[in-house]
């Protein structure tokens, strides 16, 4: 166990190594930043000057320590578009994202959760078909679509729901909506199939032998162990999400990190992209660590060799 | 009687097999071949269908309504974009890039991740370690944070959108194909391939390959409409193909400043990329269940 642990933790620590290195070595396509700065006059003495004071004329290895132990800093240089150091436009908009996806998750676990459970007991019923209409339109629905839409129907016809930015409870709806189906749509699909695989089980029989009601057979028994197939899936939805965030923000005008994705794009904003990316990057790659560990844990049956 | 229900239970094999293959085909899903075959035709030829040009603007149709509703003409059937360009048109080109950025991606990255399967699985040991590691690491990575870096970083055009996705693509398909190599290894034909001094090689190229084909095919199938809509999330972003080049992405979001006054803007185009993804996924669900069942666990 411990060794798996130690062997896990190895394997995120180079995944993040090649990460950086992927990125530093896309920051170096972007373009020389020395011709930018300097004017059209300069001599070669001032340039050099220019490369000696940015580090440009190191050779690689060292550049790319210096971009990894400032990174390590939180120093990812000056944002272009607004000249600012990058880290003082991701702070405020932390929170912002965080509230989001977390209005986002509660949507999932209500619509996803009864959906998937109902389907499953149900099967073969309405509810099941219904069920199943929602996980294909989930997979192909283009999620800036749907967004666009229910601005057109909620805000434009109806005039009932905020149609951009942040405020009131009402700001929520639409965007934590949209973010939270996805997810919900995979997570039902699968909560379906793995409640199916328990409810045939020799000790869901043993259980209706017993006189069990049916409810506690459903909730107690099947739904806890069908729970664990789609907690594996974890880290998945949580790319699923942070995707999901870019183009929701987008399509809402959330003032959050997807937004701020979205700007550096249309700035070709690279330094406060990459900083973007990097946190995304260890974000995702703890948050998997850590499902992988806790499952160690939870699971008996899983081997680590 | 009787003698009518033995000689039906003692049915030739090669009946029983026909008869499963009609069945097959009756199932098949009709109208989502359907929508493929429109999609696919109007995309190959579209510079035939249509006299209006994707990129000339004008000014005097802007924001014309489709036919059915008041203000519409057959001109332009589904009306035009803010620019004055006819939607319909720019739809079937839209539907060029789609299909074209779908089979380079699936080229590339099925292939590449096939051939890693294919070695992971029968090699296994370090190799497939490292392999299915870094598969995993892909799969769980937002992927479209990826394409959207190296999108900014080297600037955006069809070859880097379909680099970018099919980077993340692989990694599918090296995780499955190598399930399935690992079941196909113990099997006795390798053996003896390799007893009668079969390489390394051939047996992977011409013993292996060719049992995988049936679940390959599956999956780029499924998959086609993953890539739409990912391509289709780039180009909204910004990040994929630049434009006047139509895509059905960008489309959308040509459109979102006038969800007020002209919906179909954005509503046509969205409304393709879900038919066409639905068309897609349905398809595949059909050819998976017919060819093989047991990705269904997938």
């Amino acid at each position: 166990m411990q060794r798996y642990i130690v062997m896990r933790v190895g394997q995120s620590v180079v995944a993040l190594i090649i990460l950086s290195m992927i990125i530093f070595a896309l920051g170096r396509f972007t373009g020389d930043p020395i011709i930018l700065l300097l004017p059209q006059e300069a001599s070669l003495e001032t340039e050099l000057a220019l490369r000696a004071h940015y580090g440009l004329d190191q050779p690689w290895p060292i550049q790319y320590w210096k971009f990894i132990s400032n990174a390590v800093q939180f120093e990812f240089g000056d944002s272009i578009k607004s000249k600012r150091p990058v880290m003082d436009l991701i702070g405020p908009k932390v929170m912002n994202s965080l509230r989001l996806g977390l209005a986002g998750m509660v949507i999932t676990l209500i619509i996803g959760i009864p959906l998937g459970v109902l389907a499953a007991v149900k099967r073969d019923t309405f509810f099941d078909g219904g069920a199943k209409l929602i996980a294909i339109l989930g997979q192909s629905l283009p999620q800036f679509w749907v967004g666009i839409m229910l601005i057109q129907f909620f805000t434009v016809q109806l005039d009932l729901l905020p149609a951009a930015g942040t405020g009131g409870i009402t700001h929520y709806i639409m965007p934590a909506f949209t973010l939270g189906w996805w997810v919900a749509a995979a997570v039902m699909r699968l909560l379906r199939s793995s409640m199916l695989d328990a409810l045939d089980g020799e000790y869901i029989k043993m259980a209706r032998i017993k006189g069990l009601p049916e409810y506690k057979i459903v909730w107690k028994h099947t739904f806890k162990n069908a729970l664990i197939p789609v907690l594996t899936f974890a880290g998945t939805y949580l790319a699923t999400f942070i995707t999901g965030a870019i183009l929701v923000e987008t399509v809402f005008a959330w003032p959050g990190l997807g937004r701020l994705v979205y700007d550096s794009i249309i700035w070709r904003d690279f330094p406060t992209l990459q900083t973007l990316v990097m946190m995304i990057a260890v974000v995702v790659i703890t948050v998997n660590l850590a499902v992988d560990i806790a499952y160690a844990y939870i699971d008996p049956r899983i081997r680590y060799d | 009687m009787a003698t009518t229900t033995t000689t039906l239970a003692r049915r030739p094999a090669f009946l029983e097999r026909s008869r499963q293959a009609a069945e097959n085909l009756r199932r098949a899903p009709l109208i989502p071949l359907f929508i493929i075959i429109v999609v696919v035709f109007t995309a190959t030829f579209a510079p035939l269908l249509t006299p209006h040009s994707t990129t000339t603007p004008s000014l005097a149709d802007r924001l014309t309504p489709p036919v059915w509703q008041e203000g519409g003409s057959w001109e332009h059937p589904l009306g035009t974009d803010a620019l004055g360009r006819d939607l319909a048109t720019r739809l079937m080109y839209g539907g060029r890039v789609s299909m074209m950025v779908a089979i380079f991606t699936l080229a590339i990255g099925g292939g590449i991740g096939t051939a890693i399967g294919l070695v992971s699985g029968y090699f296994g040991g370090r190799i497939d370690a490292v392999f299915m590691r870094s598969a995993d690491s892909t799969l769980a990575f937002p992927i479209i944070l990826f394409a959207i870096l190296l999108v900014v970083a080297v600037g955006p055009n069809l070859a880097n959108v379909v680099i970018a996705i099919a980077l993340v693509l692989w990694a599918r398909y090296a995780r499955v194909i190598r399930g399935e190599v690992l079941a196909l290894r113990e099997r006795d034909f390798i053996a003896r391939a390799r007893v009668s001094g079969c390489s390394h090689l051939r047996i992977v190229l011409f013993h292996l390959f060719p049992n995988t084909v049936n679940t390959l095919l599956v999956l780029l199938t499924l998959q086609v409409g993953w890539v739409i809509i990912v391509e289709a999330s780039l180009s909204f972003l910004g990040a994929g193909i630049p434009p006047p080049t139509p895509a059905w992405g960008s489309m959308v979001s040509d459109g979102r400043e006038y969800v007020d006054t002209a919906w179909w803007v954005s509503a046509i185009p969205g409304l393709a990329i879900m038919l066409t993804v639905v068309a897609f996924n349905l398809f595949g669900d059909w050819l998976r269940d017919t060819l093989d069942p047991k990705l269904r666990q997938v």
